[in-house]
């Protein structure tokens, strides 16, 4: 049989960055086809050359077997191929019919009738078991929901190569497991279905065939039945990852954080969090696991200072933390910092550097009150050399203190967010999705620096929605579900199926 | 990976070789009216520099005007930095000249110019300050957006500093709509008086004081905590917050210093020519300053030379209106409007042609 998509010899350089470098492989039809490759591996950009958006440099694309030059998305679509972009492109205030009508109007009049369409979502929605109301507006929608959406656009265009650009970034455990029934159902229909993931165990658990991008090469190409976790993961960073980090006996010391009757009402007095009762002691790592958005984001904020709780005390080495009676959080942020808290946020992007300042300008982000003189200017000479310390310290690539920080990976923007509040010694760290949309070689340097911290003993609250990340650094696991803590356990009694129940809501009885 | 960006240009280009072609093209569009208006560019062009640059009197009137855009222009610029569009600068130097009114017209016959030159000074940034609080304050507290709220503003301050003038400040018996005419100690120091080429111009002391505003604001904003903090909440709020700026008192704060700025604007006009205060006196120098913040991208040396352009062209295209017949005195408003086109709206459309060359030249 031809197979669905052949790339042959694709290269694309971007200036001095190549891309993709002499890319090849096929994708067989009514398969799934995992592509895999660390942040930069030039996944994307291969995807953008098959939908259109970029084009190659040299090699050839061939489509079910000719060669075909796909000049815009259109082409693409008329090609059969359709692509559900990781950020939907959806408008929000819009039905799902309408959305799935926009760009198929066919001229000033509309070219079919809403009815038709609507009956006609309904039947696909039947075949393929998508749970979508069409009359729906999309800001109602769950993101699950919101990416079916896409997926039901893409079907009613008739698309029979369909990729997925990370899909399960945004999707709770349940929410990813029912995509990929439907995946299976495309699957089985004949069409075929390109993953795009950095994940290693959606390849296991979904993929036909793999193959693996590094540095814009391939670097593997196996099928899935034959491969294991590790083998791709040496594949994607071209060495193995250490399975145990070392780290010192535990031992923990005082408390330093108590958290008692911890509530958070928002504006329509809907409950965010509700009796949190926590503590962390010194030389400690309490994780919080649970799936996003069941409020670990908002008692980050609120130890972090930059949210009010509703009600509730919180201690820090035994004294209360002044939430006092302020009517807002303005400034509280520094105060708390002043008091020994450190805070890695977990949208970087949105709160912890300023993507347009200096890698430079960003190791004092925060602390710009400590490095100032008696006139309140900067003092550069110290700035420099505290910077160029870190960059060294953290192994921040490339080592350009000058660079602007949006330039940088994810990993290295990373990391100098965490150099940075490392290196102010803080009592307690407060830690958020550290490695998120960050790369596999660098997530080990990160744990490790974390793990250091720990063995110095500093107390560290980590929030992590990756159980495999909460296994390799916790000492003890505290399991949220719905603002509320579900249930807790430590590391020797860690067990996948129980933390799966307790982050469904399950209280252990 | 991703579409390559102006901002993955060198600084040089940005800050320099954009600004300058985007100027070009304002002056290309310009001398092609020209043409169309039937007289020759390229003598209108010399007329004009003959007129603003080379003839040190003309210099001295460039320079004159400069000095009041230069603190409009600073005055757009610091609201810009804090993510604040401050359009209300002209109303705030209108504001702020009634401060310095009201204090010269207080004392100008009790104190020494050395006491009174800065007390005037001192109330025009306080009233341009005020000006500009309520706005700020309705931005920081109310999320009243200050694009409407600094409009708005400008039609209150004309209409209420017409009311003053004509009800308050015209003395008896005087028709025309302006307060009286302030005493000697309230003249700024002209420049002539230590260098006599600039001859019999209103060029004064507002030229040294607007450069020192502009160097301190370049260290204010480049060197500081303070600017490092307001240049975050002009970037990205969310982050200021979690690096504990307090974020409602930055903007009102830099509204404040915004409208100071604005306000102190009037010294150099009112206290440096007219010598009293008079309808409509600002005459778009507020607005003048959006362009020059635009086009200067708030860097004091950008500002700067923004300011003695827009100077030049005030100066320039008066006499060239008075020499050629065919061009009007409003050729000056149409070359503004342009210039505030390509280096505003249009302010990266060179972008990716500069990049484009620049990568071939290193390619090869």
């Amino acid at each position: 049989m031809q197979p669905a998509v052949e790339f042959r010899n694709i290269s694309k350089a971007f200036g001095p960055v190549q891309a993709n470098a002499d890319v090849s492989f096929t994708i067989a039809k009514g398969s799934i086809h995992g592509v895999i490759g660390e942040n930069g591996a030039g996944k994307s950009t291969l995807m953008s050359i098959l939908y259109g958006y970029y084009h190659a440099d040299s090699g050839q694309l061939l489509i079910d077997g000719q060669a075909r030059q796909i000049r815009n998305s259109q082409e693409a679509i008329d090609l059969g191929i359709g692509m559900v972009h990781q950020h939907f492109m959806l408008v929000e205030n819009m039905t799902v019919l309408d959305n799935v009508m926009l760009g198929t109007e066919g001229g000033f009049k509309l070219a079919k009738k809403r009815g038709e369409v609507e009956a006609k979502l309904r039947e696909i929605c039947t075949r393929y078991r998508l749970d979508v109301d069409p009359l729906a507006t999309i800001h109602d929608l769950s993101v699950g929901a919101q990416q079916r959406v896409e997926i039901l656009k893409q079907i009613y265009r008739s698309a029979n190569i369909l990729i997925l650009d990370e899909p399960t970034a945004v999707l709770t455990a349940q929410e990813t497991a029912s995509l990929f029934e439907i995946l299976r159902l495309f699957k089985d229909q004949g069409k075929t279905i390109i993953l795009i993931t950095h994940k290693l165990q959606e390849i296991m658990d979904i993929t036909d065939q793999v193959t693996v991008l590094r540095a814009g090469r391939v670097s593997g190409a196996v099928s899935t039945l034959e491969t294991s976790k590790e083998q791709l993961a040496n594949m994607m960073v071209g060495r193995p990852i250490e399975g145990n980090l070392p780290r010192k006996p535990f031992s923990p010391g005082a408390p330093v954080l108590s958290v008692s009757q911890l509530q958070l009402k928002d504006a329509n007095g809907v409950q965010l969090l509700g009796d949190i009762d926590l503590n962390v002691r010194a030389g400690e790592i309490v994780a919080i696991a649970g799936v996003s958005g069941n409020g670990q984001s908002e008692l980050m904020e609120i130890l972090a200072g930059m949210r009010l709780p509703t009600s509730g005390q919180v201690e820090l080495d035994g004294k209360l933390l002044p939430f006092g009676r302020r009517a807002n959080a303005d400034g509280l942020p520094a105060t708390f910092r002043n008091l020994g808290i450190g805070h890695v946020p977990e949208d970087r992007l949105r709160d912890g550097v300023i993507k347009d300042f200096s890698v430079m300008q960003n190791t004092v982000f925060g602390y710009q009150d400590r490095v100032k003189n008696r006139w309140g200017l900067f003092d550069f000479e110290a700035i420099a050399k505290r910077c160029a310390h870190l960059l060294q310290a953290f192994d921040v690539r490339p080592n350009n203190p000058d660079l602007r920080i949006g330039l940088l990976s994810g990993g290295n923007q990373q990391k100098v967010v965490i150099a940075r509040e490392v290196s102010a010694q803080p009592k307690l760290m407060l830690v958020g999705q550290p490695t998120r949309g960050v790369d596999i070689g660098t997530i080990e340097s990160i744990h490790t620096q974390l793990l250091r911290l720990r063995d110095e003993g500093v107390a560290i609250l980590l929030v992590s929605v990756e159980l495999e990340e909460v296994r390799a650094l916790a000492d003890r696991i505290v399991v949220m579900s719905g603002g509320r803590i579900t249930g807790e356990l430590n590391i020797d009694e860690f067990d996948t199926t129980r933390i799966g129940l307790l982050m469904g809501g399950m209280h252990k009885s | 990976m991703k579409q390559m960006k102006t901002t993955e240009l060198p600084r040089w280009a940005t800050g320099f070789v954009l600004p300058v072609l985007n100027l070009l093209s304002a002056l290309l569009v310009a001398a092609l009216v020209i043409h169309l208006l039937g007289e020759s560019p390229v003598e209108s062009m010399k007329i004009l520099v003959n007129s603003a640059i080379v003839n040190p009197e003309g210099l001295a009137y460039t320079l004159f005007y400069a000095s009041t855009f230069i603190f409009t222009g600073l005055a757009v610029s610091i609201a810009m930095k804090a993510g604040l569009f401050n359009i209300g600068a002209e109303g705030q130097m209108y504001f702020g000249g009634l401060g310095l009114t009201l204090t010269v017209l207080a004392f100008d016959h009790t104190l020494s110019p050395w006491l009174l030159i800065p007390l005037a000074m001192l109330g025009s940034a306080l009233f341009g300050a005020l000006w500009a609080f309520l706005p700020g304050y309705l931005q920081a507290k109310r999320g009243s957006h200050v694009v409407v709220t600094t409009i708005m503003f400008n039609f209150i301050a004309a209409s209420l500093m017409n009311f003053i003038i004509v009800k308050y400040l015209i003395p008896e018996g005087e028709q025309n709509p302006a307060s009286r005419v302030f005493a000697e100690s309230a003249a700024l120091p002209t420049l002539n008086t230590w260098f006599p080429m600039f001859g019999d111009t209103p060029l004064n002391i507002g030229l040294p004081v607007a450069i020192v505003a502009l160097v301190v604001y370049g260290v204010m904003v480049s060197r500081s905590s303070w600017g490092y903090q307001l240049r975050a909440t002009g970037l990205n709020q969310h982050a200021a917050h979690y690096a504990g700026v307090r974020i409602s008192r930055m903007i009102v704060v830099a509204m404040l210093i915004s409208g100071a700025l604005a306000g102190l604007a009037a010294v150099n006009s009112v206290m440096g020519s007219t010598h009293y205060l008079s309808l409509n006196f600002p005459a778009g120098a507020g607005f003048v300053g959006i362009a020059i913040a635009l086009m200067g991208r708030q860097h004091p040396v950008g500002i700067f030379l923004s300011s003695v352009l827009f100077g030049a062209l005030i100066q320039g295209g008066f006499d060239l209106s008075l020499e050629k017949p065919n061009i009007p005195v409003e050729t000056f408003v149409f070359i503004q409007g342009l210039i505030i086109l390509f280096c505003g709206a249009m302010e990266n459309f060179y972008a990716p042609a500069v990049l484009k060359l620049i990568n071939a030249t290193r390619k090869g």
